[in-house]
């Protein structure tokens, strides 16, 4: 598999994700978002480094499953399914995305590769999931899709970080790894206390503090 | 002595969670903090001495920005017993560990010299701070903890990227692994460009949010009008400073590569804006912890412009973060007393506090004062050098600007501050046991004292020390292995 290929289904799955109503189907697509991203590695033939083939495995792991494990979990307590009026309806969520996505490909243009950079994908496709997670943490309501868009905003700058990965692992993947794993967790945390307060967690229960 | 300062407070912190009693953990606080700040302050007689290589150490700017970051911690250690009684109901185990775990990673954040430690200290000093906002449990300060967590992520996120891009802009340019910031401003100039002032705007964004720069500051007028005043001082204060002084290390390589107009434009624009916004949201606050957030929005503001203006008012914004935290801990230790003792923060109830609380009442209208740029406090000082560099360095529309925000900020604030310490009493308002002691009024005198001396008298040493972090934020010294040389340098600094 090229790793061009796995990039089209990442920017494939954002799409699908900006146009899903449903938590649970939404949850799904970070998983499989995530163990696209893991394989990039081994498609770009890195495999041959033992600490990239732990962050590959990590990576899958943490993103492919424990992650969604969880939101899932925290999902089956509430009892919703459904993402219900967002801030952003779904077809203008798509409209936005795509326009997110060409956006991405003039800027990712405007910023020069180093000679002998095999995936040029990588740029461009890493700007477009960062604007993908950024849409949907701003237009969804429900706390648990708030926190698949920070997944995906995550996803973006683990792309981003693959140019760097063999040159720079420990930067790359120390910071890669810290954010999502600790974010996440804490985010669970706050769910879990949400969850308990308000019996739901809708996000829009929280809208008592403005001016 | 690095370690030690970034390890002490972390094994407080444990302590802190481990000890039973509410009263000795209360009491460990004060403690850990001035144990601390003596650390600092013998570890700062070495600050000159700093290996070209070390990954942890003191420079002149971190010290600076850890020396305001301890000496804050302690004014808010000694008034937490004191608080922490009148809150008996509240556990306070996470609350200790929490504030200790702050003080260590920040003494990490001020001793990072990797782009990505200084970030991993970033990221980690807005997790700690989380379960602080969470004091109260109850349904407000958990939306407010939500809106913290969630915007800082982002916020981070961005930023991670952006060091990610810095990293990328040294690999470009043929500069590997490690890539410290004396490195990268030693070579510089072999850095990519494009990705350089990419990097420096996703930090910018990133870091600028967890300093809470408009429009990014959303997060921050519930984040401090829904925790105590205790922690509202330390958020305002420390990890606000901590964020800018991640910016500010970022801001310093793009300086080395001869990037700083492209940067200071947008520094002056974002200083201007936050300004501008506080304004507007301060007229006719009724919430005086949010008008104090908003504040604080403006202070973040005046921060950026000063550097953005570089030179003399560059120096005067460093001045500013330790003149803003001091004060800022006076006004919000002293609005946390008065809603302690109206049970209430919102205007129409809590009206003539200078009766009822006279010394938190006095203390929140010096405070007010203070901030506002009466002289002789330390932020008078710095808001007429900041004014003054803008108009001499030819950046007279944003200088006059900059003059004309503070007078509408301070016309703004007084219509609230007054009507909550001079108002003629209210038949609405709820009385409460509380009322000033020692215990709860000692510290914020001490913070005001201290920020009235720093108005007339900077100490030699200090300046000294001064001096050198300006210097390092103009990209100017990137290394320096000797023991600090008398403050001559700056009059080298041509004022463009």
């Amino acid at each position: 598999m090229s790793p061009d290929f796995l990039i089209a289904l990442i920017i494939l799955s954002n799409f699908t994700l900006v146009a899903t109503s449903r938590v649970n189907k939404a949850i799904q697509i970070a998983a499989v978002q995530g163990v696209l991203l893991g394989l990039i590695p081994l498609a770009m033939g890195l495999g041959r480094h033992a600490h990239i083939l732990v962050m590959v495995v990590a990576a899958i792991a943490v993103k492919g499953w424990f992650i969604p494990f969880m939101l899932r979990r925290a999902l089956h307590q509430v009892h919703i399914n459904r993402e219900v009026d967002p801030y952003i309806g779904y077809t203008f969520s798509l409209m936005l995305c795509a326009l997110g996505t060409g956006l991405s490909l003039v800027l990712g243009h405007m910023l020069p590769l180093k000679v002998g950079t095999k995936v040029l994908l990588l740029v461009p496709a890493s700007l477009a999931t960062l604007f993908t997670g950024f849409l949907v943490l701003v237009s969804r309501r429900k706390a648990l899709t708030q926190v698949v868009g920070y997944l995906i905003l995550e996803n973006g700058i683990y792309l981003f970080g693959l140019l760097l990965i063999e040159e720079m692992p420990m930067l790359v993947e120390t910071g890669i790894l810290l954010d999502l794993f600790v974010g996440v967790f804490v985010m669970g945390i706050v769910i879990n206390h949400i969850r308990t307060a308000f019996d739901s967690t809708d996000t829009r229960h929280l809208a008592e503090l403005k001016d | 002595m690095a370690l030690l300062l970034i390890v002490f407070p972390l094994l407080a912190a444990v302590a802190a969670y481990l000890v039973p009693s509410p009263l000795h953990r209360a009491r460990l606080l004060p403690l850990a903090g001035s144990l601390h700040l003596v650390i600092l302050l013998v570890a700062l007689r070495h600050w000159g001495t700093l290996p070209v290589n070390a990954w942890l150490g003191l420079d002149a700017l971190g010290a600076w920005v850890l020396l305001v970051i301890s000496v804050l911690f302690c004014i808010c250690a000694f008034y937490a017993p004191a608080y922490l009684a009148l809150r008996p109901d509240r556990d306070s185990r996470i609350f200790c560990l929490s504030l200790l775990s702050f003080l260590g990673l920040a003494s990490l954040l001020a001793q990072a010299r990797h782009p990505g430690v200084a970030w991993v200290a970033m990221e980690t000093t807005t997790l700690v701070t989380a379960p602080l906002i969470y004091f109260n449990r109850n349904r407000r300060s958990l939306e407010a903890t939500w809106k913290y967590l969630l915007i800082g992520s982002v916020g981070i996120a961005l930023a991670l990227l952006g060091t990610l891009f810095l990293a990328y802009a040294a690999h470009f340019g043929g500069l590997e692994e490690p890539l410290n910031f004396n490195r990268l401003m030693q070579h510089a100039n072999l850095l990519s460009r494009p990705w350089l002032r990419a990097a420096f705007v996703l930090c910018l964004v990133g870091y600028g949010t967890k300093m809470g720069l408009a429009p990014l500051h959303t997060w921050k007028p519930d984040a401090y009008g829904e925790t105590p005043g205790l922690v509202g001082a330390l958020l305002a204060g420390g990890v606000t400073s901590c964020a800018f002084l991640a910016l500010l290390r970022i801001y310093g390589v793009v300086v080395a590569a001869g990037e700083a107009k492209f940067a200071q434009e947008l520094l002056i624009g974002f200083g201007i804006l936050s300004m501008v916004w506080a304004m507007v949201f301060m007229v006719r606050q009724l919430d005086f912890k949010r008008m104090l957030a908003y504040s604080s929005v403006e202070h973040m503001g005046i921060l950026v412009f000063g550097i953005g203006i570089g030179g003399l008012a560059a120096k005067f914004a460093l001045f500013h973060l330790a003149a803003n935290a001091l004060v800022k801990s006076v006004l919000f230790l002293s609005a946390g007393n008065i809603h302690r003792s109206y049970s209430s923060k919102m205007l129409p109830h809590v009206t003539g506090a200078i009766r009822r609380t006279p010394v938190s009442g006095w203390l929140f209208l010096l405070g007010f004062l203070a901030i506002t740029g009466l002289p002789p406090f330390a932020p008078f000082i710095s808001e007429f050098n900041i004014a003054a560099g803008a108009l001499t360095t030819g950046h007279g529309l944003a200088g006059a600007a900059f003059l004309l925000l503070l007078a509408g900020i301070f016309i703004a604030m007084s219509e609230t501050v007054l009507q909550v310490v001079f108002g003629t009493p209210s038949h609405q308002r709820v009385r409460t046991h509380y009322s000033d002691t020692p215990a709860t009024t000692a510290p914020l005198i001490v913070a005001l004292g201290l920020a009235a001396i720093l108005g007339l008298w900077l100490p030699k040493p200090l300046h000294v020390l001064l001096d050198h972090a300006a210097l390092t934020i103009d990209g100017r010294m990137p290394v320096r292995t000797a023991p600090p040389s008398p403050p001559v340098a700056l009059a080298e600094v041509p004022h463009e």
